[in-house]
């Protein structure tokens, strides 16, 4: 049996006069996952994101978040933590009243807020105006104010924007922990080794059409490492692209190396057929594709 | 809707928006009523448009809300201003993503607002009505009017009458604020359409015009204030006014519940 699904669309369109934003997007998110949500600027994702939260309509094309469909998103959002495209607040109210406004307003428990405030690291300045706060603290307050309904699904559009490095790794530490309690997270970054980090599965976007979704390790996995060899003599490099090639492997020079495409366990075999071609290897390092790489050559930027 | 109403005044109450709302109250009140017993000998009058009010109307049991009366043109502005303010900066800070996805009903955030302004509007009329008197009584000293008919009950019957009719046009002049809010998405291009709109077009038109006040909401409004006069009656402008009022604001709440949240 497939495991329930915190998100699923089919068919999925939105068009802004002749430019079509998302075109046909057809994925699922598992519940209790962490999925990354990532794609180049303009590929759709606050949109996709917008009509998942019922702020848009969609052209063509369903959706349903918690298993309710998404034309009818007071069925959903109560259990829906949301930050869409940066934290908004009201710069002359304090952290504390944004949220308070917030929490009043979906009828949750205003009592909950100065805890938020802990867990993201704003209990010390929730007093203070939310106009004098750094790009840090709003992110904060706004991932604060997502947790305020206790939420099934998650969803957070560039969540770490402005966050220094502790700050990042504090976020992956909530989000995983958040996950493990049974939380969907939906989360969209440009920083594709957090996402690479965190998410166990993957919605990949491109002009507005998904190229991806799936589990990360499965993308992954599509990838062929690459062995990089560097050997004591400049003069050898050809013969290492030829020796590689000859054994049915890809093979190119790049800055006084040999990036050889194959799996790890080739590293041995090409170490011997270098040794015994009287090239001497000064390093042979096997490199797992990073999902920036696989972004890069899947999306072609 | 009723938490989106404990929303909205967790909002209107905050002290920036208070105090200036407090300040702006103080001073057109305080404007209106001193130049009416101030200027009470002027030949050049001491009401609106140069209109004479002299010591015997200012001495009637009328004469004590009079000050507060003259003043509704100017809170309507005010007023027209807050609503204006707090529906459109929804749009500019981008908050309004954040309600929506609170709060889904579009029509609830729409009504929930509007109480809670409407809240906000009584408790401005109010200070508006204490200010006045107690300019009044203050001025009438100074200037020699009599205030023997300001303590009967007929004073205090047309206090309340005015208070009614002031409160019904601020709220007025509030929803026509709010439907420019929804309209143009950003409190710089409300207010100030709708500050040149009632103090400069309807004020000018109607001064050159003659009886085309009769199809101006703020002009009717201000003759709601007032209680009706002479060519006007008091049915037909609440209820021009109130008709304008209630057809522009279901055609911007349509608008509102349609439209994408794109910002």
């Amino acid at each position: 049996m497939s495991s329930p699904l915190a998100l699923d669309v089919a068919d999925l369109s939105k068009k802004y006069g002749d430019r079509m934003a998302l075109s046909h997007a057809n994925f699922e998110v598992p519940m209790g996952s962490i999925c990354g949500f990532v794609g180049p600027n303009g590929s759709g994702k606050t949109t996709t994101i917008r009509m998942l939260l019922g702020l848009i309509k969609p052209t063509t094309g369903s959706g349903h978040v918690l298993g309710e469909s998404i034309t009818e998103p007071e069925k959903y959002l109560p259990r829906v933590g949301a930050m869409i495209e940066g934290p908004a607040f009201y710069p002359a109210l304090t952290g504390l009243q944004n949220l308070t406004v917030l929490a009043k307003l979906g009828g949750f428990d205003v009592d909950s807020i100065q805890k938020l405030l802990e867990i993201v690291g704003l209990a010390d300045r929730g007093d203070s105006k939310y106009k004098t706060y750094s790009l840090g603290m709003k992110q904060r307050l706004g991932i604060a104010a997502s947790l305020l309904p206790n939420p099934k699904l998650l969803v957070l559009d560039e969540p770490t924007n402005g966050l220094d490095p502790a700050g990042i790794q504090e976020i992956r530490n909530l989000l995983r922990k958040l996950a493990d309690a049974g939380t969907t997270v939906f989360v969209s970054s440009h920083l594709l080794s957090e996402i690479e980090m965190i998410s166990d599965h993957l919605v990949m976007l491109r002009l507005g059409k998904v190229i991806f979704s799936g589990k990360t390790s499965e993308l992954l996995a599509k990838q062929l490492p690459v062995i990089v060899a560097k050997p004591s003599n400049t003069d050898d490099l050809n013969k290492l692209v030829k020796i590689a090639k000859d054994n049915g492997h890809d093979a190119k020079i790049v800055d006084q190396n040999v990036h050889v495409t194959g799996a790890a366990d080739y590293s041995a075999q090409f170490n011997k057929s270098a040794f015994d071609a009287g090239i001497i290897l000064e390093s042979l390092t096997p490199i797992r594709p990073s999902l920036e790489d696989t972004f890069f050559e899947m999306t072609g930027d | 809707m009723w938490n989106v109403f404990r929303a909205e005044l967790t909002k209107l109450r905050r002290p920036s928006l208070s105090l200036s709302s407090i300040a702006a109250v103080t001073f057109v009140v305080g404007l209106v009523t001193s130049l009416l017993f101030l200027l009470v000998d002027s030949p050049e009058g001491n009401g609106e448009r140069g209109v004479r009010i002299g010591r015997e109307v200012l001495s009637l049991p009328d004469g004590l809300s009079i000050g507060f009366s003259n003043s509704a043109g100017l809170l309507g502005i005010v007023a027209l201003c807050i609503f204006a303010a707090q529906t459109a900066q929804e749009y500019t800070y981008g908050t309004l993503r954040n309600l929506l996805v609170r709060q889904p009903s579009r029509m609830k955030i729409l009504i929930g607002k509007l109480v809670a302004m409407k809240l906000f509007a009584i408790a401005m009329v109010t200070l508006a009505a204490i200010l006045s008197i107690a300019l009044s009584y203050l001025f009438a000293g100074v200037k020699d009017v009599s205030t023997v008919a300001w303590s009967i009950n007929d004073a205090q019957m047309a206090v309340l009458r005015t208070f009614i009719n002031v409160l019904i046009a601020t709220i007025g002049y509030g929803i026509f604020g709010m439907i420019l809010g929804l309209l143009f998405r950003s409190p710089i291009s409300a207010i100030s359409i709708g500050v040149i709109w009632n103090l400069i077009i309807e004020g000018l038109l109607s001064a050159f015009i003659t009886n085309i006040d009769k199809y101006f909401p703020g002009q009717l409004l201000s003759i709601v204030a007032q209680g009706g006069n002479d060519r006007i009656s008091y049915q037909y402008s609440l209820f021009t006014s109130y008709g304008f009022l209630v057809a522009a604001f279901i055609i911007v709440a349509v608008l509102f519940k349609k439209r994408d949240v794109a910002n």
